[in-house]
């Protein structure tokens, strides 16, 4: 998939990938979500938690909400406070937040008792961030995490990413719109023809 | 039981018995297999009471199929697949108590159900006792072996076929012995524990082999 691609990050700086559609921004994010096997090369994290795979102290916040319309908007946030593992490193800050605070935060706390199926495209979105808000966990996976978002919930999450990084966090997120994090750093992915995937 | 085992236990349950769950389905469906039965055979009391037992048997194994296919395949649809991954949790585990909450939501109701429908089928009280007894015991590995089919064919999108005719064969040594642990009952010079001892080891080795089967086919999977 990838040729000649090495990149490294440190903690409390994003990493924002670019390129155009179908180069492989979320096969990517896959990869370092364990998702994807890796063909060869290798993934290191220095300095986590012992016991745990690099991409168990990733969130991957993808194009799927994981949200079960059957189960109530609370239910569905708790089990995945209670079924994640958190991980928080040394030099990372983060700690989670209660489920009813993290859905207040968002702008869903009204819904909480309502089936997730009544929920709106951009709600079960919001619903869906609220798990990386509940399990504190350092590195954030982010695929497009603007889309199906208003203006307002947009800077909602911005400001979320921010202080995520401010903790120390490290994100790595596939955009197409341009995110204002700081500090930032990116990686613009080409296909093979015009040249390999280069670190900026 | 720990407190994330508890937790997906809980959510498996609450899915399965809500609206657009199948744990009412099954037993609607394993009612309608067993009561056409009589119109099928005939009116012949002592032949339905004779492959009663086998009819039961078949009747829950159909039924367990028929919901199984989405055991894997809507956490898959929605994303929740990949999160499970990447949990930190044993995959094997997290196998091993889906399967729980599955069969208690699908298995269990087969198994209450077992007596009323028996009686349909002209079973006395010793079979149908026999009967329930065995469904109790071997319904569990029907669904554990199902596990495997169903995470075979979680990628495909018309899966639950395939994984029946994957499962079946399979699942016929747990029906032999069911069938038979349940005649010996009724048949007097056949001990009833024989059949009854080596269908409880069946559902022990497929509490062992079908989550390790079914997590490596999961991961396989997530590519």
């Amino acid at each position: 998939m990838f040729e000649g691609l090495s990149f490294s990050l440190e903690g409390g700086v994003a990493l924002v990938v670019t390129g155009p559609n179908g180069v492989g921004k979320s096969s990517l994010l896959r990869t370092l979500a364990g998702l994807v096997a890796l063909a060869e090369g290798h993934l290191t994290l220095s300095g986590g938690v012992d016991d745990h795979t690099p991409y168990e102290h990733a969130h991957y916040f993808g194009h799927q909400d994981a949200v079960k319309p059957a189960l109530s908007v609370l239910e569905n946030l708790v089990f995945w406070q209670d079924f994640s593992d958190a991980a928080v490193p040394h030099g990372f800050a983060g700690d989670g937040m209660s489920p009813h605070e993290a859905l207040e935060l968002l702008g869903i706390g009204h819904t909480a008792r309502l089936p997730a199926a009544y929920l709106s495209a951009g709600q079960k979105r919001r619903l869906s961030l609220s798990r990386l808000l509940v399990t504190p966990r350092p590195i954030w996976l982010m695929d497009e995490p603007t889309s199906a978002l208003d203006t307002a919930s947009e800077q909602t999450l911005l400001d979320l990413m921010n202080g995520h990084l401010a903790k120390g966090g490290m994100i790595v997120t596939a955009t197409h719109t341009p995110l204002a994090l700081t500090p930032m750093r990116k990686l613009h992915l080409e296909t093979a023809q015009a040249g390999e995937g280069e670190a900026v | 039981m720990t407190g994330w085992a508890k937790a997906l236990f809980l959510r498996e349950l609450r899915i399965a018995v809500r609206i657009g769950g199948s744990g009412v389905v099954g037993v609607l469906f394993f009612l309608a297999v067993v009561t056409v039965i009589p119109f099928g055979v005939g009116p012949d009391l002592n032949l339905l009471a004779r492959i009663g037992p086998a009819f039961l048997w078949i009747g829950a194994l159909l039924a367990t199929l028929l919901g199984l296919d989405r055991l894997f395949q809507a956490d898959r649809e929605d994303g929740a697949l990949d999160l499970i991954l990447m949990s930190g949790r044993s995959l094997e585990l997290v196998v091993l108590v889906k399967c729980l909450a599955h069969w208690m939501a699908t298995g269990l109701p087969l198994v209450l159900a077992a007596p009323v429908l028996a009686i349909f089928l002209n079973l006395e009280p010793l079979a149908i006792g026999a009967v329930t007894l065995t469904l109790l015991v071997g319904t569990p590995a029907l669904t554990l072996i199902g596990a495997i089919g169903a995470s075979l064919t979680v990628t495909l999108r018309r899966g639950g076929l395939l994984m029946a005719v994957l499962v079946v064969p399979l699942a016929i040594p747990v029906l032999i012995f069911g069938v038979s642990s349940a005649d010996a009952a009724i048949h007097d010079p056949v001990p009833f524990m024989t059949p009854f001892l080596i269908m409880c080891a069946l559902s022990l080795i497929a509490a062992v082999v079908g989550p390790l089967a079914s997590a490596v086919a999961l991961r396989f999977a997530a590519d």
